[in-house]
Parts: C-alpha cells; structure tokens; sequence
C-alpha cells in the first residue's frame, strides 16, 4: 500500500499568473464537499496525466490549512525540468479535472516554539504561506525572512509585506541584498525554531550557520523537494514483484515502477521522507543517489536507493520490491 | 566517590552522560554539591569554555567545601547559593534574556537536573539538547501517584508519602513534566503487608 494512494478528484476552479515564472492554481472538490483542513507546511501529489506519460509532483499547499472550500498551490516553471511544471503552466485549463493526493506534512511547524524564524528562497516561499495562515489564527510570532533574484520575481512579496508589515522582510539579489545570517540567528531569543526552505545552497548554509551557532537540531527545520532529474534509460530486475522494467530517460525509478503496476510506497516523491526506501539485491554498475534521506554510508553501501529521485548506470540492478 | 553507574532499567528511566564542551558563544553550568567535580572535569578539558560560563553552584550537602575551586576557574559569571529554590528566581531570570545557541549543562542529583531541565524546557530548549551529569547522591525526588504530592531524598524502597503517608514502592517511571520518580501504594490489595525497606541501589 502507498501512503500517497489516497487521492481526491478536484476542479481547477482558478489560474493566476502571480509572476513572469510563478503560477497559482485553485482547486476545489470536483463533488462540491469540502476539502480535509491541514497543518501549514504540507504539501499535495498532484497527478499530471500528459499523453501516454504520468507524473506525480508534490507542491506545497499555500492556502489557509483550515479553509475547506478550496486548496491552492504556486508551480514555478522549470524549462529545464522533466516537463511536470511546463505541463501545468501550458495545459492545465480552468475547468479541468485532476487528482491529488491528502496533504502530507513533512515541513510542520513546531508550536512549542516561543518564535518562527523562516527562511525562504524564491518558491520556497509557498509552505510558509499556510504556515503564516495557521500562526496567524493562533497568534504565533514569526519573523519571515524572504530573498528573492529580483522584486518582479518574488512571488507574493508585496502581499506579505502589506499584510504582515514589520514581520516581513525581504532581499533582492540583483540589488545585491543578502540576509545577513549569522546576526540574525546570533539574536533570536532563546524557544526560537528555524524553518528554511529554498535552493539546497541556502537550506545548507542555514542548517549549517545554526549547527555552528550552538542551535539545537530539533530547533531547525527544512524542506527540499528535489525533483526528479532526467538521465539515461536503465533496466532495473524487480524481485518480488517477478519484473524486468526499463525506466525512460525523463521517468523516475519510481514513477517506471508505478507503470508497470508494481505498488510501490511513496510519500514526498522528493528525496526527503525516506517512505519509498529500497533494498538493493545484486547490483553491477553504478547507483546515482539523489536523495538526502540516506546516510553517506548506505549510500556508499549500494545496498539501498530511493526510487523517487535516483537513477542506476550499469548493466545490472536487481532490487527487492 | 561522586559517580555511580545506574544499572540499566526500563526506558522511561533517564540514563546520564559525560558533560561535553559543545561549540556556542554561553554557556550556562548548573553544579550542585559533588556535580562540582564534573565541572572541574569540564573545564579542564575545555579551556575557552569558561570565558563565556555562567556558572550557578548550589551547595547542597557539599556546603562550601568546593567554593574557592569554583570561584578560580575564572568563569564569566559565578553564583553560589544554599538550594536549588534559592537559585530558582535567579535562573529563570537568565533564561528570559537567553539568546538560541546557548549550552546547557547540568550535574549534580536527579532530583535538581530534572527540576532544572524542566526549567530549561520551557524556556524553549529540547531536553535532547541538555546534557546531564549525575554526580553525588543517588537520593530520588518521588511524587505521590495517589496524592500527587512530591517527596525529595527519597533513599530508601518502599518509602512513606511525606504527603499522604501511604507507603508507596519505588519506580524507574519518571516524569519529565514533574522532574520526579513514580512512587506507587505497595499495599493497596492488603493493607499492613508491607515489604522490608531497603536502601535504593543495595
């Protein structure tokens, strides 16, 4: 059984072009009840069927978590990307019908925390967004700290700013602003947890500056979906299900699996939860490992791979699913 | 002697370690009575730690025997009291100006670090991020499960409730919350029967 196997049938009910690269979509039940509430942080699997071709993309859910009418997510165009972004910027049309997963929360606040720092780099401002919502209820302090390329791309700025005045604040690269870090953690007072969620160079430095700084690990927190990266067609051997699959040059191991109608657990489909963990049985060639779930030895190990984000080079992998 | 190795018990049960200098501008040392000698420990083996130590020292049973020792290790700020609750307002008032990155370590009985960690919890540190070192007695802080009243020094098994006079056994369930030891009625079923008391750990 997958964890992400429950789903909901919804209607695009809107599309806002929010900046020249991000896009909001509005969805709300396709049978006209209400929607599960959810905890700010989490994020939906989006099914994009495209052709003969289906993909799976986790987005965090930006809405308020406590409103039922409707769920909204921001879908960052990659034109580098695997097409799952393309797809829904070009051919997802008010009106449509799609499914997505329940909400799933990896990137939950800790409201035992006295103060939220958040940390965001460019769409990884979207889970703050219901993050700020569910605080807001409770009247939680937070403090966001948003860096963006540019003010025509920093999705939602404005909003933020106008809405959360004092709270707020951002930094445009190609002003040449950056957060100043080390200071801002340095006076952050004392059941302040810190959330980042950006590009892996951001998140590291965060984690590491805070670590460096004396921070507790259980007061930092992080969010990185990693998308699945295109790479050469493999053959994977699948043990248990009796298997010979070929995974395509834009497909994940994961999503060649789910072709193939072998149930395979999943729950991020980003290199994050640990949920699609597999065994390696004989392997000759090389295990490319996407994924910052697994420790440096079992990656080195090549006795396990996260199907979700990595790939094989070699002639032979037999796994255990 | 001031170290004893607890033998291992149920999970609920806190287990103790080496206090460690770990990388942070404040430190915040809380010693009572013999926990002095993990701190002398600590900062031998940690030469800059003391510059940015608050050390709070509660004799306890040591009295002042280790006073001068503590006062020459050069630490930023030094306070030495009577009790644990004479040095209560004084922590909590350290704790409300503390910045994140600050390292906590305790030393002394089980009954001060659970209280001081309690303290230090709901400042906002994770009690993951606390280290203890048992030093000195082995004396319990017990709380009452039938009156909920708590009894400090508990050194012998079963022990009399200093607040209800039942007679209660001597648990490993602990509770963070309470920063006490379960004691539990050992004669509920029949009243008078009674086991030997002995001492706790012999």
């Amino acid at each position: 059984m997958s964890v992400g196997e429950n789903k909901i049938a919804v209607t695009v009910s809107d599309i806002t072009k929010i900046t020249p690269l991000v896009t909001q979509f509005r969805f709300v039940r396709t049978d006209g009840e209400a929607l599960p509430t959810f905890s700010g942080g989490a994020h939906t699997v989006v099914e994009m069927i495209d052709g003969a071709e289906t993909r799976l993309n986790p987005y965090s859910l930006m809405s308020d978590p406590m409103d039922q009418t409707a769920y909204m997510i921001s879908v960052r165009r990659d034109d580098q990307g695997r097409g799952g972004s393309l797809f829904m910027h070009q051919k997802v049309a008010v009106g449509d019908e799609m499914m997505i997963s329940l909400p799933v929360n990896l990137f939950a606040l800790d409201l035992r925390a006295s103060k939220h720092l958040m940390i965001a780099g460019g769409i990884g401002i979207t889970p703050f967004l219901s993050q700020i919502h569910e605080l807001n209820a409770i009247a939680g302090t937070f403090e966001l700290h948003y860096a963006s390329q540019s003010a025509e791309l920093a999705a939602f700025a404005d909003d933020l700013m106008r809405r959360y005045s004092g709270k707020v604040h951002v930094y445009f690269d190609d002003l040449g602003q950056k957060i100043d870090l080390a200071a801002l953690l340095e006076g952050q007072p004392l059941g302040t947890h810190v959330y980042v969620c950006g590009p892996k160079g951001m998140i590291d430095w965060v984690r590491k500056t805070a670590h460096d700084l004396g921070w507790p690990r259980e007061a930092i927190h992080y969010e990185e979906f990693l998308a699945p990266q295109s790479g050469k067609p493999f053959e994977v051997t699948l043990a248990a299900s009796n298997k010979v699959i070929q995974v395509g040059e834009h497909q994940s191991l994961l999503e060649a699996m789910e072709a193939a109608d072998v149930d395979a657990p999943y729950l991020c489909r980003g290199g994050a939860c640990g949920q699609c963990e597999t065994n390696v049985i004989e392997s000759d060639g090389e295990i490319i490992h996407r994924d910052h779930w697994l420790e440096d030895d079992d990656k080195k190990s090549g006795k396990k791979i996260m199907p979700c984000v990595s790939r094989f080079v070699g002639k032979t992998l037999v796994l255990d699913r | 002697m001031s170290r004893f190795k607890f033998p291992p018990s149920i999970r609920s049960r806190p287990v103790y370690e080496t206090l460690a200098a770990r990388d942070g501008k404040s430190h915040l040392i809380i010693a009572e009575a013999e926990g002095a000698e993990a701190v002398f420990d600590l900062a031998k083996n940690a030469e800059n730690l003391m510059a940015h130590a608050h050390i709070i020292y509660i004799q306890g049973r040591s009295g002042d025997v280790y006073a001068e020792r503590l006062a020459s290790l050069g630490a930023r700020q030094f306070y030495m009291g009577p009790s644990y609750s004479a040095a209560l307002p004084r922590l909590r008032r350290v704790l409300s100006d503390a910045k994140m990155g600050l390292q906590a370590y305790l030393t002394g009985t089980e009954g001060m670090m659970g209280q001081a960690m309690l303290e230090l919890t709901s400042a906002g540190i994770p009690h993951t991020a606390i280290q203890c070192e048992h030093r000195g007695s082995t004396a319990r802080r017990m709380q009452c499960v039938h009156c909920k009243g708590i009894t400090e020094d508990v050194t012998t098994d079963p022990f009399v409730c200093s607040h209800c006079g039942l007679n209660l056994f001597v648990r490993d369930h602990y509770s963070r919350r309470l920063a006490a030891f379960q004691g539990v009625c050992v004669d509920a079923e029949d009243p008078g029967n009674v086991p030997d008391q002995v001492e706790i750990y012999q």
